[in-house]
C-alpha cells in the first residue's frame, strides 16, 4: 500500500516566546496509507487535535513537513485550499456549524466551493445525503427541526459530499446513545466500503476504535506512544493502562483471567473471541 | 414506607407542537419514587424520555398530567419553586454552558449570593464545596482553562453551595473523555455516601450503573425496567430490544451461560466476571 498521507518529524509549539510555551505536538512521524480506516487515541492534551489541524493545513507546523501524495501540503501556501477539498476534517460536534435554510443547501455548500454544478453537485449532495441516512424528503427541511442525531449526519454529509482523499472525523459519536452511535459508526464503515477512501477516526472509546478500525495509532503526551493492529495494540494493555488510557472491557477481563492462571491469547480483545478461546480452553480441560 | 426525595405520580409531559399537529407525549404516565439518600442511575435511549423526566424533578419541565412532588412539596406550586430548586440541583451535558463567572469561587458562589446567604456563611460553603469535589486547589483559577472534567466539577460545586438534598446528573458525563467521567463519577459517588445527598445519574452509559442502589430503565416514554444493578442487566435480551447495550461482562456471561458453563449472568465488574468464569472453566 502507498502512503496517501505522511506526517514527518512535525511539532507544534503554541505561544513561542511566553512562558507559556508548550509543544502540543512533538517530532511525531508516520505514515497513512491509501484507503486504510486508521484509528488515533489519546487522552485529552495528547496533542490529538492539535495533531488531526496539520492534516489539512489549518495549523502550520512549527517545525516537520505534512506530505500529502508525496508533496509538502505547504510548498505552495497559496494552494492550501486545495488540501482542504482534498483532506475533509469533521470536527466535534459538528451540529453546531450547520447555517443554511435547508438540508441540501447545507451538504451543497462544500461541493459548491469546489467548483461543482448541476447534476454533479446534485448527485454529490444526494449520494451524501443517502451514505449517512437523511432520507430525500428531509433535504428540503431546514437543518435545525432535525434532531440532535441528524444534524450531526448533515454535518458529516456536507463534508462527505467534497468526496475528499481522506476524511477526519473528531469524534464523530460524543455524546450520542449506543444505538445511535451503532448507526452512525455504521454509515461510516459503508462510506469508507463504498468509496475506498482513507478515513482517520480520533475517539476516546477504545471500544470503538477496537471494532472499526484496521489499525490504530496511540498518542501519549505530544508523540507516537505506539502504532500497529488492534490485536498488537491491545495485547500490550499494561502499558495503555499505564498511560491513562483506557484498554477495551474485554481485554480487562482477559487479563484478569491470566492473572488467576487461565492462558488467554493476550491479543483477544473482543467478546466472541474470548468466548472462542474459553470455550477451547473447557474442551481441552488446559485450565490450570 | 421509606422517605421520598422525589415522587411522580401518574406524569405525563409532550411539547408543544407544530400548528396543527397533534403534540407527542414524552411521558407516558410515570410514577417513580426516589428514597432520600439513594443513588439511583436512569438509563434509557435518545428519546425514551429520560432527560425529560429529569427536568420536571425540579419544575424545569411542569407535569401535562399527574403530579411531581419534591420533598412533598407539588413543584405546580410557584410559591415553592425557589424551596424546590433549592432541594433538587441540576447538573448539564455541557460543561460550558453552566458556568458564569471568571474565578472558579465567584462560579461556586453564585447561587448562595442569590439566595441572600450571608458573606461568612458563603466562604464556608463555597470551600466546603469546591473540597467535596477534589477541586480545592483551583479557587482563583480562571474555569476556562480547566479540563472538562474538572469543569463539571465546579458546576457540582455550583450547586453543592445551594446545600441541597438531592442532585439530578443529565448526562453530565457524556461529553467528557474517560478520565473526566471517572473524575465526575467519583465525585457524586463520595457526595452520596460521605454526606448522604440523594443523586440521581441520567446517562447511557451502561458501566456508570455498575455501583448504583437501583436503575431505572426509561423506554418510549415510561418506565421499562426498575431494580438493582444485577436485577436490570441480566435482562440481557429486554435491554438490547430498548436499545440499549449491555455491559461485555454480562455479554460475555450469558454467551457462555447459552454455550453451557455454569456462569452466574450478576458478576457486572470486570473483577467479578474474571472471578465468575475461572471458576467455571477451571473446576
Amino acid at each position: 500500500m502507498e502512503p496517501i498521507l505522511q506526517v514527518q518529524h512535525l511539532t507544534h509549539t503554541y505561544s513561542v516566546g511566553t512562558p507559556f510555551q508548550r509543544s502540543a505536538v512533538e517530532d511525531m512521524s508516520f505514515d497513512v496509507y491509501d484507503g486504510e480506516f486508521l484509528g488515533i487515541i489519546g487522552h485529552t492534551g495528547s496533542g490529538k487535535s492539535t495533531l488531526i489541524q496539520h492534516l489539512n493545513g489549518l495549523l502550520r507546523p512549527t517545525s516537520g513537513q505534512i506530505l500529502l501524495h508525496g508533496k509538502d501540503i505547504w510548498a505552495e501556501p497559496k494552494k492550501i485550499r486545495d488540501v482542504r477539498f482534498q483532506v475533509g476534517l469533521v470536527f466535534q460536534y459538528p451540529e453546531y456549524q450547520l447555517f443554511e435554510e435547508t438540508v441540501y443547501k447545507d451538504i451543497a455548500f462544500g461541493p459548491t466551493n469546489q467548483g461543482k454544478t448541476g447534476e454533479e453537485l446534485d448527485r454529490c449532495v444526494r449520494e451524501a445525503a443517502r451514505l449517512v441516512g437523511i432520507r430525500d424528503d428531509q433535504l428540503g427541511k431546514s437543518p435545525f427541526e432535525l434532531s440532535g442525531g441528524q444534524k450531526r449526519r448533515v454535518a458529516l454529509a456536507g463534508v462527505m459530499a467534497m468526496e475528499p482523499d481522506v476524511l477526519v472525523l473528531d469524534e464523530p459519536t460524543a455524546g450520542l446513545d449506543p444505538a445511535g452511535r451503532e448507526n452512525l459508526m455504521a454509515n461510516i464503515r459503508d462510506y469508507h466500503r463504498n468509496k475506498k477512501r482513507t478515513i482517520i477516526l480520533v475517539s476516546h472509546s477504545m471500544d470503538e476504535i477496537a471494532q472499526n478500525v484496521d489499525r490504530i495509532l496511540v498518542l501519549k503526551s505530544a508523540h507516537v506512544l505506539m502504532s500497529g493492529a488492534p490485536a498488537e495494540v491491545f495485547a500490550r494493555a499494561d502499558e495503555l493502562l499505564s498511560a491513562g488510557l483506557d484498554v477495551p472491557q474485554v481485554t480487562r477481563i482477559a487479563m484478569g483471567l491470566r492473572e488467576r492462571g487461565l492462558a488467554i491469547d493476550p491479543a483477544v480483545y473482543t467478546v466472541e473471541a474470548l468466548e472462542r478461546e474459553l470455550l477451547a480452553l473447557r474442551e481441552g480441560g488446559a485450565a490450570c | 414506607m421509606k422517605d421520598a426525595i422525589i415522587e411522580t405520580k401518574d406524569l405525563t409531559f409532550s411539547y408543544p407542537a407544530d400548528e396543527g399537529a397533534e403534540p407527542a407525549l414524552v411521558l407516558k404516565g410515570v410514577d417513580l419514587t426516589i428514597e432520600r439518600g439513594s443513588f439511583v442511575v436512569v438509563l434509557g435511549h435518545n428519546g425514551s424520555g429520560k432527560s425529560t423526566l429529569a427536568k420536571t424533578f425540579n419544575g424545569i419541565l411542569l407535569p401535562c398530567g399527574g403530579r411531581v412532588y419534591v420533598a412533598g412539596m407539588d413543584t405546580q406550586d410557584e410559591n415553592q419553586l425557589l424551596a424546590i430548586r433549592s432541594t433538587v440541583g441540576m447538573v448539564f451535558q455541557n460543561p460550558d454552558n453552566q458556568i458564569v463567572a471568571n474565578v472558579v469561587e465567584e462560579d461556586v458562589a453564585f447561587a448562595p449570593e442569590n439566595l441572600g446567604v450571608p458573606s461568612q456563611e458563603i466562604r464556608r460553603r463555597v470551600d466546603d464545596a469546591l473540597a467535596a469535589v477534589g477541586m480545592s486547589e483551583f479557587v482563583r483559577h480562571a474555569p476556562h482553562l480547566l479540563s472538562g472534567g474538572q469543569k463539571q466539577r465546579i458546576a457540582i460545586a455550583g450547586v453543592l453551595a445551594m446545600e441541597p438534598a438531592c442532585i439530578v446528573l443529565d448526562e453530565a458525563t457524556a461529553m467528557l473523555d474517560p478520565v473526566g467521567r471517572r473524575e465526575v463519577l467519583s465525585a457524586v459517588h463520595r457526595l452520596n455516601q460521605e454526606k448522604g445527598i440523594t443523586v440521581v445519574l441520567i446517562t447511557h452509559h451502561m458501566n456508570e450503573a455498575e455501583d448504583a442502589d437501583r436503575v431505572v430503565v426509561m423506554d418510549d416514554g415510561k418506565v421499562a425496567l426498575d431494580g438493582t444493578p444485577r436485577e436490570v442487566f441480566t435482562q440481557v435480551d429486554a435491554l438490547r430490544s430498548m436499545g440499549l447495550t449491555v455491559p461485555d461482562t454480562v455479554d460475555l456471561l450469558d454467551r457462555l451461560c447459552k454455550d453451557g458453563l455454569d456462569v452466574p449472568l450478576t458478576a457486572l465488574t470486570v473483577e467479578a466476571c474474571a472471578d465468575a468464569i475461572y471458576s467455571a472453566v477451571a473446576k
